[in-house]
């Protein structure tokens, strides 16, 4: 029950819109993610965006990965 | 005619001659089916392989195919599975009242265009009619035979330790085109099913291998089914390497949207078998 | 798929369980609180990843598996009355109820629909406007809002026969509650990840501040749950406990307010009854009474016998973390997802169908 995918919005029309992953389409509800934007990836759950996700702290988050990784390949 | 079936379509009057001949002989013509008498009389020798399924897939029109390409491929495939060549086909049809003319042609259609490209002949068949709401649209069952070539021994039981598993295809195509067409999941895709004869494939693979020892197309319950089958069937233990089992990335992000997991989805056109290893 | 893949990469997984490897010097055990961790931990083979030090278990993160049975028969009971739909998601269609299931009913002729949303519950609504469709309202504050935005949506397009059993459930209070009861010591939690997209981090903050237990907010990719194990480990082994959010792309400290809000205009808190522990205050959502003739339990009736738990069944104690899925006598012998006893074997984000399908290792860290 806590399923949720990042989608990705392809077009807004009013309270909802049309997203997409990797070839699917699907046409969600943003009434809890007004500020959510064209080309924005959000989190949908039984069809309606929970969150924005923030692509900032995604690539961050990968970046300390990335950092984890590198100095584990050292010893 | 009228443009849907009626109950007196299945009574065995002059409306179901006129739907058997303006509505199935053209597309099924052969001489065995031809002569309309009540069996169809042929001659084989050797090893024969014999089979039946019955085809209730909703929706019955779906992106790659409908229930008769379905019902002509999933029998030809069960033939070919055991390494038999598919020779004949039997097809009965339960249609319920109310079915829409035009969509039997389509099916009958899609029939004839399978049956072509495997290279068999639908020699016997039956329909019947039944009472709306007694049947969901379209039922359909075909029964096959086929003739097993000497010395071609193929079956689920035949697995040996060492073994390498091979998978022809993609898994999950079919079963995520099926939930794409279901009322209430709201996706689209371009994903098509993946339903296909296979038995020019296995005839091809038979002439190259001797070393084959199980086919199997993995329909209902997918991949991990299958392979499920082949453990306990040959009595082995197979190691799978998740990472290369070839999933489209539509059928990956369908099945993320749906809490699935590709491996359980069924397809219709896909096989994998076990082989010695060189 | 992005925001996905690249959080399943195996050579960042490998440094990140080298690291928790090289910190861990204490004996530690850390629980999730989210049925979406439960499976991802299983599936994703995280316990063999991590040291000996850290022992893992499940907490009641099941929205199904923590429906208590009553409940279950209550809508069981709801769905043989006259021109009822009842709707609902699919896990718990086949959860074994008192006499009876979903399942079993529909065989019997009920009208039971699975849905996927609260929208085509709406829906359906719409298109039978001579039948009541009730829906099953499961689910922590993720689903919430979404429960919420149907009644408001049905207000808003005057439909008049849809109808909620509000059996949603709010998890601050039940980590609480455990807590409380000191049954299973926990040094760390794995705290949910969607359910905090909605909450935020801010209601977690009791824990570390009363109980000093480390609180960790994660994601469900296999990176975003090492990630998270890191950070608890390390909080444990320099003895600061506080809430963390390894998930950064998907929660804000402040949640969603919108959704909240929306929560807070239709429901109010109260005591809810979760299967294996009981009673816990504050910890259910009710529906509001300006809102009440949308709730099921006002407009219907129903006097279902006296709840009675499968017989040997240790959903409950596997619900606490008291137990695991191995220690119950009628794991995969008697109870299977074919022939499930209770709950916690038929929800797919339950912790013994997670055990089932995905088996236990030889050299995992359970016990």
């Amino acid at each position: 029950m806590c399923l949720a995918i990042p989608v990705r919005i392809v077009s807004i029309d009013g309270n909802e819109a049309e997203t997409e992953i990797a070839g699917v389409s699907r046409r969600v509800s943003i009434a809890f993610t007004p500020e959510a934007k064209v080309g924005d990836y959000v989190l949908l759950h039984t069809g309606y965006a929970i969150g924005v996700i923030d692509e900032a702290e995604a690539e961050e988050t990968l970046k300390l990965l990335e950092e984890i990784a590198s100095l584990s390949e050292v010893h | 005619m009228d443009d849907s079936i009626l109950l007196a379509h299945g009574s065995g009057g002059k409306l179901s001659h006129e739907l058997v001949e303006k509505k199935f002989l053209p597309f099924l013509a052969n001489p065995a089916l031809n002569k309309l008498d009540d069996s169809a009389i042929f001659e084989a020798s050797g090893r024969l392989a014999f089979t039946t399924d019955g085809y209730v897939v909703n929706p019955i029109f779906f992106p790659g195919g409908d229930i008769g390409k379905l019902a002509v491929c999933g029998t030809v495939n069960d033939l070919a599975m055991n390494g038999a060549k598919p020779l004949y086909l039997s097809l009965s049809a339960i249609i319920e009242e109310g079915f829409l003319l035009i969509e039997l042609e389509r099916i009958m259609q899609s029939i004839k265009k399978a049956a072509e490209e495997a290279e068999v002949s639908i020699i016997a068949g039956d329909t019947k009619v039944v009472n709306r709401g007694q049947a969901d649209k379209l039922f359909i069952t075909t029964s096959g035979v086929g003739i097993i070539s000497p010395g071609v021994d193929i079956s689920g039981a035949n697995a040996r330790s060492g073994d390498k598993v091979v998978l022809s295809g993609t898994i999950g195509d079919h079963g995520i085109a099926i939930m794409s067409q279901r009322e209430g999941l709201r996706f689209s895709m371009t994903l098509e099913s993946d339903c296909a004869p296979l038995n020019k494939l296995v005839s091809q693979m038979l002439e190259v291998s001797s070393r084959i020892h199980c086919l199997r197309d993995p329909t209902r319950g997918g991949l991990a089914t299958t392979l499920n089958e082949f453990a306990r069937q040959s009595k082995v233990g197979i190691v799978v390497e998740e990472a290369e089992i070839p999933v489209k990335e539509e059928v990956k992000a369908a099945c993320e949207l749906l809490g699935l997991d590709p491996i359980y989805v069924a397809n219709e056109g896909q096989d994998s078998y076990s082989n010695e290893k060189k | 798929m992005k925001y996905i893949d690249e959080y399943q990469d195996n050579k960042l997984a490998k440094g990140l369980a080298y690291k928790i490897a090289q910190r861990s010097t204490k004996t530690i055990r850390l629980m999730e609180f989210c049925g979406g961790h439960t499976h991802a931990i299983l599936r994703y083979g995280i316990r063999q990843l991590v040291p000996r030090t850290v022992e893992m278990r499940s907490g009641p993160g099941c929205p199904v598996c923590v429906t208590a049975t009553a409940d279950l028969d209550k809508a069981i009971a709801l769905a043989h009355l006259p021109d009822v739909i009842i709707t609902t998601f699919g896990d718990m269609i086949r959860v074994p109820g008192s006499y009876s299931s979903l399942q079993q009913s529909k065989a019997e002729g009920a009208d039971i629909r699975i849905v996927y949303s609260t929208i085509d519950a709406v829906e359906i609504a719409k298109t039978n406007p001579r039948k009541s469709v009730i829906f099953v309202g499961i689910g922590f504050e993720t689903t919430a809002p979404t429960i919420a935005a149907s009644i408001l949506k049905a207000q808003q397009e005057k439909i008049e026969n849809f109808f909620i059993l509000s059996l949603n459930k709010v998890t601050p209070p039940v980590m609480r509650a455990l807590l409380d009861s000191g049954e299973v010591k926990l040094d760390g939690i794995v705290c949910p990840g969607h359910v905090s997209v909605i909450i935020g981090s801010h209601p977690y903050e009791f824990i570390p501040r009363d109980y000093g237990v480390a609180c960790v907010i994660s994601g469900f990719e296999p990176l975003d749950i090492l990630l998270c194990i890191d950070k608890l480990v390390e909080q444990i082994e320099k003895g600061e406990p506080k809430v963390e959010i390894a998930y950064p792309r998907g929660v804000k400290p402040e949640g969603n307010r919108k959704a909240r809000q929306l929560m807070d205009d239709v429901f109010e808190i109260g005591q809810a009854n979760w299967r294996g522990i009981g009673i816990v205050p504050q910890s259910g959502l009710n529906i509001k009474g300006k809102y009440e003739r949308f709730d099921a339990d006002k407009a219907f009736s129903v006097s279902p016998k006296p709840p009675r738990e499968p017989k040997g069944c240790r959903c409950g104690d596997v619900i606490r973390g008291a137990a695991t899925p191995l220690e119950c006598k009628l794991f995969k012998k008697v109870c299977t997802p074919e022939r499930p006893v209770g709950p916690c074997m038929v929800s797919s984000e339950g912790a013994c169908a997670a055990y089932y399908q995905y088996g236990i290792p030889e050299n995992s860290q359970s016990f």
